[in-house]
């Protein structure tokens, strides 16, 4: 087979086309790299890509999960979702979560990295103290903050009760609920964008700071407001940017804590998602809100990627 | 940040506040163990009390493990987070080498889909998985819970990121010696990406241990919980009467995480943030 192969190729390279050897190796190599890319190509396009399709498609259509027919229906799911006061209230209310989370773990965050950056004692430990939340599973922790805020028998209340503060119904009253489901938020998130600051501070040159001084900027503000501060801006905004795709996707503290209530006070765009799909089984109309919330992800995303694209220049 | 000293108020003070946050950060951790060592009758006070007067741990952790099956669920975590790492980086791993190292037709499309996939977040595409399985009847199973997270696009992308600084001379010098594309995969490619895997690997294991949207819509077997939802079906089931062995089931869920954690805090606060970048 070489044999002939070697013989062959000479005729064939002078009339233009490969030799037959170089061809079949081109072949396998062909063969091995798709081998190679074949199953995560397969999975992405069965997992990733068709399930997005899938979502873009069934928004269109008036499926219910058991139901043996089902009909394109057009935009009438946004039509019904855009004049739905639910699905309104549930929308303002995550973007004032995330309104509230973003600031707060944000300023949180480099607050406590400067801290820590400040001097060399203990760093590791406030590093590490202050991480814990981010990697805890949330939902365990959900459940030690639900008796936590008790309102009769809960550590905040009778913390409150301690200093004669009134105590307050933290998960049930419709005025309280979403800023203490924000708290619990930034308790949880603010680690995360610490150590992303810490990144952020060791990266500066210390030049910096030394040209700073010599041009006057004596006090630790004005050092800050002429150094740290400008050159942490790529990072800042990468931090918020993130923090805010996290807190879009606020979801397991509302499930176990409150299942949206009280009177949808809490109602929060993943879980009218998975309510309308996993309780109702309106899947079209579930599918609908789905997209919304991608549309609000990838629009974030996007951001962010042009940001981590500016740090790498920087 | 400059590190002049403003003697020892300075000092104080930063002590001072970075304590203060920390005993507030870790409010919850103590409460929840305080609690899980209080007999019924010292749950509902109405005075603070962080260490009982009658310790009641031994009961606490042994209703936690009758009432809820406890060991069943971190075993149905450890097997679930495992499978998914492990696939993840079978599927990932050849094809983040082909993307790095090989010259094909169609290459910069590839590359697009993944930098596309990366973008989608896992819960607008759990609707149709659920439809997905349910059509081939795999809801309820191991398989539902591990199959949606075989593919990690994200994986593909950083092992690429990886594999675009590994010498073509390496890879060549492989070919020279024979090995096929597969063998310099797993043989050249992996030992010089350990610390790149070991990152993601982290990333991956507390990511899915901690999931919770995914399982809580793939099964409803109890026996098929991984711990989150497992803890969640028992403080449902307790209802916020028995706060003593539900403070113990969420303190041993928590546990496994927490102490590889204090065991590897640089790797891990590493592999999270590193790999949390998407």
């Amino acid at each position: 087979m070489a044999d002939s192969a070697a013989a062959l190729s000479p005729v064939r390279a002078s009339s233009g086309a490969p030799p037959l050897r170089m061809r079949l190796s081109a072949i396998k190599r062909g063969l091995a790299t798709l081998s190679l890319l074949l199953p995560a190509l397969t999975l992405m396009l069965l997992l990733l890509i068709g399930p997005v399709a899938a979502v873009l498609v069934m928004s269109l259509t008036d499926y219910q999960l058991g139901s043996p027919t089902w009909s394109f229906i057009g935009v009438q799911n946004y039509v019904d979702l855009f004049g739905d006061r639910v699905f309104w209230r549930s929308l303002s209310n995550t973007l004032l979560y995330v309104a509230i989370v973003v600031p707060v773990s944000v300023a949180l965050g480099l607050g406590t990295a400067l801290l820590i950056e400040a001097r060399s004692s203990l760093q590791f430990f406030y590093r590490s103290v202050f991480f814990i939340p981010v990697m805890a599973t949330l939902i365990a922790m959900a459940i030690s903050w639900e008796y936590m805020l008790h309102p009769q028998f809960g550590l905040i209340n009778l913390m409150f009760k301690a200093v004669g503060l009134p105590a307050r119904a933290w998960l049930s009253d419709p005025a309280l609920v979403l800023p203490t489901l924000a708290v619990i938020g930034v308790w949880q998130l603010f680690g995360f964008n610490m150590v992303l600051f810490l990144a952020g501070l060791v990266s500066i040159p210390q030049h910096l700071y030394e040209a700073a001084e010599m041009d006057g900027a004596r006090s630790a503000w004005s050092r800050f407001r002429l150094v740290t501060w400008p050159m942490l801006g790529p990072v800042t905004m990468f931090v918020v940017l993130i923090s805010a795709i996290r807190s879009f996707q606020v979801f397991d503290t509302v499930h176990v804590l409150t299942k949206g209530g009280p009177s949808k006070a809490s109602e929060v765009l993943l879980y009218t998602m998975y309510s309308e799909g996993f309780e109702f089984f309106r899947s079209g109309l579930a599918a609908t809100i789905a997209v919304v919330f991608l549309g609000f992800v990838l629009l974030l995303t996007l951001l962010k990627a042009r940001f981590i694209d500016k740090r790498v220049h920087y | 940040m400059s590190r002049r000293s403003n003697g020892l108020a300075g000092a104080i003070l930063r002590h001072t506040v970075l304590m203060t946050a920390a005993a507030v950060v870790l409010l919850p951790f103590m409460w929840m163990l305080s609690t899980s060592l209080k007999p019924q009758s010292e749950v509902f006070l109405s005075e603070i009390r962080w260490w009982p007067h009658q310790l009641a741990v031994v009961e606490n952790y042994t209703k936690a493990f009758e009432k809820a099956p406890l060991a069943r669920f971190l075993l149905n975590g450890a097997i679930v987070t495992l499978s998914i790492f492990v696939l993840q980086v079978l599927v990932a791993l050849p094809a983040a080498y082909a993307l790095a190292k090989l010259r094909f037709w169609g290459r910069s499309t590839v590359f697009a889909l993944v930098l596309f996939a990366i973008l989608i977040p896992p819960q607008a595409t759990a609707l149709p998985l659920f439809l997905l399985f349910h059509s081939v009847g795999l809801l309820d199973t191991f398989a539902a819970l591990i199959v949606p997270f075989t593919i990690s696009v994200f994986g593909i992308f950083l092992m690429r990121q990886f594999f675009m600084s590994v010498p073509d001379d390496l890879v060549d010098a492989a070919r020279m010696d024979g090995l096929s594309e597969f063998a310099i995969v797993w043989r050249v490619m992996l030992p010089t990406a350990i610390p790149a895997v070991t990152a993601f690997g982290i990333f991956s294991v507390v990511a899915h241990w901690n999931d919770y949207f995914w399982p809580l819509i793939a099964v409803n077997s109890t026996h098929l919980f991984t711990p989150p939802v497992g803890v969640a079906h028992f403080r449902n089931a307790e209802a916020g009467t028995d706060y003593g062995p539900l403070m113990a089931a969420a303190t041993i869920i928590i546990a496994p995480l927490i102490i590889a954690f204090l065991l590897a805090q640089r790797r891990f606060i590493e592999g999270i943030t590193f790999t949390g970048m998407k």
